[in-house]
């Protein structure tokens, strides 16, 4: 009880306007120095906002008292309490939904219970939070904990401010991690470069990062070079940071952009626009004429300057800039970008140091284009190689191709949903999705194909039409939306190199399969007896099957082994795109592409017209970025006139083997 | 080669009656000027219908006579609709806009006017400029050449490339679906200034004749169907009849002999292509006023498929097979597409033909493909007694697209 009447005593001298300090001085009342700190700043603390917070923060900031950071921190997180009777801050605990215990910032020795209704929670809004979180960075700077450095480092990184560089500049003379270290030297370039008040040491920053590829960096250099258009009469002025020259009528300043820029400033009179006008015409219409000009004449540019002009005469308008007007103001101005920096030194460091970091972003740009290219071109190469084997080496013409990548990727997509873990699901799908479509690929041969060797043409629209009807059937099936094939966890996420380079991991998994499936490819033609029967049937089937070859045979499990391949690349096309019953059609005409350009009959013709397709259609998407679509289009006119001058492909068969 | 010309072509009096025939009736049973038994709608659809029996007629004239089997004169047809598409709208939007600015206090500037245009047509691909291709589109002459020339250019074009490097058979077959690919991705690009993936619409209503109702409208365009198609045969059947097409024909089958007789086979070729690329235009100018609007997926390469497809189950190598052909399968289409046709009650499962159409379809294809390759048409020869010539199951020719033996003439 004592100890309630002597805060309220407190509070009273407070209130008589001696500072807490002083009371605490000559030992009538034991407040803390911390308390005493908060209660000189009580009435900014209680109706805290962002514009006028600061004193206070930084009061709490610069006390070095051992009790302040778990002051901000508490208060940062809305756990710090005012007992409304005398104004004195505690820290609470709940005990239920009405009481508190509040508890003594100093010592942490608990004070009393007390109703809701005695206390008040302070609330400091987002603003405030964030101030309060930008001091806290010094305290957690100094932690001993080298995790908690870190996340400070990253605060800063997220969301700097100029108070972080000397908080930064302190605690690099302490720190002994060197990671931590070596962040915390990068994060005082960068921030010397924005908030450094010497020139020379700003300048020093900059240089430094000459040729760095981080975002960071790049982030910190851009504002330095951001401009202002201005225009001033006369010459170009000398006292400012002066970034080009601009001519009106220029392709980057055009005349009427001038001009406006011109109007802007209050340079020149405004000209009015062709709507006003025509809406002051249309008010000025007396008896069938304005400004003497006959309403029925006004349907030219020049009958409306005339009547404008005559109105403007008789002051019922205000007069506009003539077109000699605009050419005279024009002239009698230069305009000009200008940089808000205003230290030349500055701005051509920044300069010469972007120029050289472009150069590094644009080399590993291209590096990073060519990782694209390559996944593509491995995608593409997936989906042309079961071809390779049916239409490069039997010479059938399959337009249901596309529909047995399709019937993969769904054979991938149920297997999903009936074993529940990604990874087997895939290892079950892949082996499983061969046999699908390998037994697909042999009942077409034997029902339909076999009877239409020698007529490639006939063999096209059959195809095609089992093709309609296999693309209806999985619409019947699966339904017209699209299906998930869902990758395992360990194929998440993307190997990053730097800032600029990065490659998903399932691109990587689907260049390594297809590399696979090239070995795979070689190893049955070349290594097996299959392969060799293979040959020996594409070549001369008459001269292989009186050497005991069954020709029928051959072509059936030729064929099947070019479906199963196409099963395969279904599942590894359906990992990173969507599972539709249109999947297969959107790779058919590019993997026939791709065998032709080729050169029909070679392996590593299909896979080099893969990979020039892939970093063709990489490239012209790089020079126009924003449209895939017309990327395919110029890359199908190239492939068209590619096919004029080298008819066979890249990799052209010669002699007998060529077939004619 | 004795006789006149129709005498030599039965087929053509026949044909030609027939239509003749069919135009009466529809006519006699149409709204406008007959009992009304034949709704507006399905008018329509019979126009449209000749048109593509128009264009399966220059499909059968490149692929069943030439043997080159083009997948991409669904891409000609669609760019003549384009063509004319441009001045319908155009001409629409004009008669709109200077409608709704001749209210105005002050009479619009020519500028005005093409402004408030380009707004109203490209506000949807969010532009308001005229692209350059439209430079013509105020001119219904000119579009109307256009109809012709542009798809007639890019033929010659095409196939001069594509002939002279000696691309055939399949080959040529990737190669023209992967232009008309090509033109329609590039259509259905925003900036390509043909309004992207929104196409033209509209195209029903013909300016200046906003008065005449779409029953007597849509008459009109049959009629002109019609016509286009009566004159589209006879052309056809001209250009096979004589020296001319015997020698595409003999392309067809043995392409090298011809050539080592001295003909030019380029030359040929390039002019059949050709030709018939201007036959599709033409029949595409005179489908999409009938069916309103045209976007790009109407190019998509399966159109041109299609196509074949019709031609293939008509009977290829006979003018008349391809119109039976695309009559026959597009009515039908429409018929199981437009859910006109009853569902069938299995028990355990429903047939919804909606939905099994296409199956149907592509797996009656592979069957014609098969044991029919006469297709519809091979049944005229069990009246006319044509049979065909014992070859021992030789093809006519080398070529890949030669006829076969049933497909051939005694």
């Amino acid at each position: 009880m004592i100890r309630y009447l002597l805060a309220a005593f407190a509070a009273l001298m407070l209130c008589a306007g001696v500072s807490a300090a002083q009371e605490s001085q000559d030992g009538s009342a034991q407040v803390s120095p911390i308390q005493a700190l908060l209660q000189e700043h009580a009435a900014l603390i209680e109706k805290a906002s962002r514009r006028t917070i600061e004193p206070a923060i930084a009061a709490l900031r610069d006390s070095g008292l051992p009790e302040a950071r778990a002051v901000l921190e508490n208060w940062q997180a809305k756990e710090l309490w005012q007992r409304k009777e005398d104004g004195l801050f505690f820290f609470a605990e709940e005990i239920d939904r009405s009481t508190y215990r509040l508890i003594e910032i100093d010592g942490g020795a608990p004070v009393g219970e007390y109703a809701k209704s005695d206390i008040d929670q302070l609330k400091p809004n987002s603003g405030v939070r964030g101030l309060i979180a930008a001091a806290l960075v010094q305290f957690q700077l100094m932690d001993p904990n080298p995790a908690k450095r870190a996340e400070a480092l990253d605060a800063i990184q997220r969301d700097p401010e100029p108070d972080h560089l000397p908080a930064l500049l302190g605690a690099l003379e302490t720190e002994t991690d060197p990671g931590i270290r070596a962040r915390e030297e990068r994060l005082v370039r960068l921030l010397t470069i924005t908030y450094g008040d010497d020139e020379a040491a700003r300048v020093e920053a900059i240089n430094s990062f000459a040729g760095d590829l981080g975002v960071d960096a790049r982030a910190a250099l851009n504002p330095l070079l951001a401009t202002r258009r201005e225009a001033v009469a006369g010459d170009l002025p000398t006292d400012l940071n002066i970034a080009r020259e601009l001519k009106p009528g220029s392709e980057e300043l055009s005349e009427a952009a001038a001009y406006s820029l011109l109007v802007d400033n209050d340079l020149a009179p405004a000209r009015i626009s062709a709507a006003d006008r025509r809406a002051a015409l249309e008010t000025n219409i007396e008896g069938g004429r304005v400004g003497g000009v006959p309403v029925g004449q006004l349907d030219t540019e020049e009958a409306r300057d005339r009547a404008y002009a005559a109105l403007a005469q008789a002051g019922i308008v205000p007069p506009t800039a003539t077109a000699a007007d605009l050419a005279a103001a024009l002239d009698a101005h230069v305009f000009f970008d200008r940089y808000l920096e205003p230290s030349t030194a500055i701005t051509d460091a920044a300069e010469a140091a972007l120029a050289r970091m472009n150069l590094r972003v644009g080399l590993n740009q291209a590096l990073d284009l060519t990782l694209d290219a390559l996944s593509l071109a491995s995608i593409y190469f997936l989906a042309a190689i079961g071809l390779a084997i049916t239409f490069g080496v039997m010479g059938v013409i399959n337009m249901a191709h596309g529909e047995f990548i399709m019937m993969g990727a769904y054979t991938g997509y149920v297997v999903q949903q009936i074993v529940p873990n990604y990874t087997v699901s895939i290892l079950v799908a892949l082996p499983l999705a061969f046999a699908v479509t390998f037994a697909a690929g042999v009942a077409m041969e034997r029902l339909v194909i076999r009877w239409l060797y020698n007529r490639p043409l006939e063999t096209l629209l059959a195809t095609f039409g089992i093709s309609i009807a296999l693309q209806q059937l999985a619409k019947n099936i699966f339904g017209t939306q699209a299906r998930p094939l869902t990758s395992p966890g360990w194929l998440d996420g993307a190997l990053v190199l730097n800032d600029v380079v990065s490659i998903s991991y399932i691109r990587i998994a689907i260049f390594v399969l297809a590399l696979l499936f090239l070995g795979v490819f070689l190893f049955i033609m070349r290594r097996t007896r299959l392969g060799l029967e293979v040959r020996a049937v594409t070549q001369n089937p008459r001269m292989a099957a009186s050497m005991g070859i069954n020709p029928d045979r051959i072509n059936m499990l030729t064929f099947g082994l070019g479906s199963g391949i196409a099963g395969i690349a279904g599942v590894a096309i359906g990992l990173y795109a969507k599972v539709t019953s249109e999947l297969g059609s959107d790779y058919i005409v590019q993997s026939f592409m791709t065998v032709v350009v080729g050169g029909v009959g070679n392996i590593w013709g299909t896979l080099l017209g893969a990979t020039m397709i892939g970093f063709l259609q990489k490239g012209i998407e790089w020079l126009n970025p924003s449209n895939t679509l017309a990327a395919q289009t110029y890359m199908i006119i190239f492939i068209i006139i590619f096919i004029q001058f080298r008819p066979r492909g890249i990799i052209a068969l010669k002699g007998r083997a060529a077939g004619d | 080669m004795t006789g006149t010309f129709l005498t030599r072509n039965p087929s053509v009096p026949i044909f030609l009656a027939c239509l003749a025939l069919f135009t009466l009736a529809v006519t006699m049973t149409s709204e406008a000027a007959g009992t009304g038994a034949l709704s507006t709608s399905f008018l329509k659809t019979l126009g449209k219908t000749l048109c593509l029996c128009l264009v399966a007629l220059a499909m059968d004239l490149v692929w069943g006579y030439t043997g080159i089997l083009s997948l991409g004169h669904m891409a000609f047809f669609g760019i003549g609709g384009y063509m004319i598409g441009m001045w319908l709208m155009y001409a629409r939007t004009e008669d709109i806009v200077t409608a709704s600015m001749a209210n105005s206090a002050i009479p619009p500037t020519e500028q005005e006017v093409v402004d408030a245009i380009g707004t109203q047509i490209f506000g949807v691909v969010g532009s308001a400029e005229f692209p350059p291709i439209w430079a013509f589109a105020d001119s219904l002459w000119i579009q109307l050449a256009l109809v012709v020339l542009v798809p007639g250019l890019l033929a010659l074009v095409f196939g001069w490339l594509a002939f002279r490097s000696r691309v055939t058979g399949v080959y040529l077959s990737i190669l023209t679906q992967a232009m008309t690919l090509a033109l329609a991705l590039y259509l259905f690009q925003n900036d390509s200034g043909l309004r992207g993936n929104n196409g033209l619409s509209g195209l029903q209503n013909i300016p200046g004749l906003t008065a005449v109702p779409q029953s007597q409208l849509s008459l009109w365009f049959f009629w002109a169907s019609a016509v286009a198609l009566g004159a589209g045969y006879l052309l056809c059947a001209w250009v096979v009849s004589g020296k001319f097409g015997s020698v595409i024909r003999g392309i067809r089958d043995d392409e090298a002999r011809v050539r080592f007789l001295g003909y030019s086979v380029e030359g040929y070729k390039l002019f059949v292509f050709t030709l018939t690329a201007v036959i599709a235009g033409i029949a595409g100018a005179l489908y999409y006023p009938q069916a309103g609007i045209i976007n790009p997926a109407e190019i998509a390469p399966i159109a041109s498929i299609y196509l074949a497809v019709w031609v293939a189950i008509g009977g290829r190598g006979r003018l008349y097979g391809a119109v039976i052909g695309a009559a026959f399968v597009s009515l039908l289409s429409t018929m199981f597409t437009g859910g006109q046709v009853p569902s069938v009650p299995l028990g355990f499962y429903t047939i919804n033909w909606v939905d099994w159409w296409q199956v149907l379809l592509g797996l009656s294809f592979v069957l014609v493909t098969l044991f029919a390759p006469k297709g519809i048409g091979g049944l005229f020869d069990l009246i006319s007694g044509r049979r065909a010539p014992d070859r021992h199951g030789a093809d006519l020719g080398p070529d890949k697209g030669s006829f076969r033996e049933q497909e051939a003439e005694q």
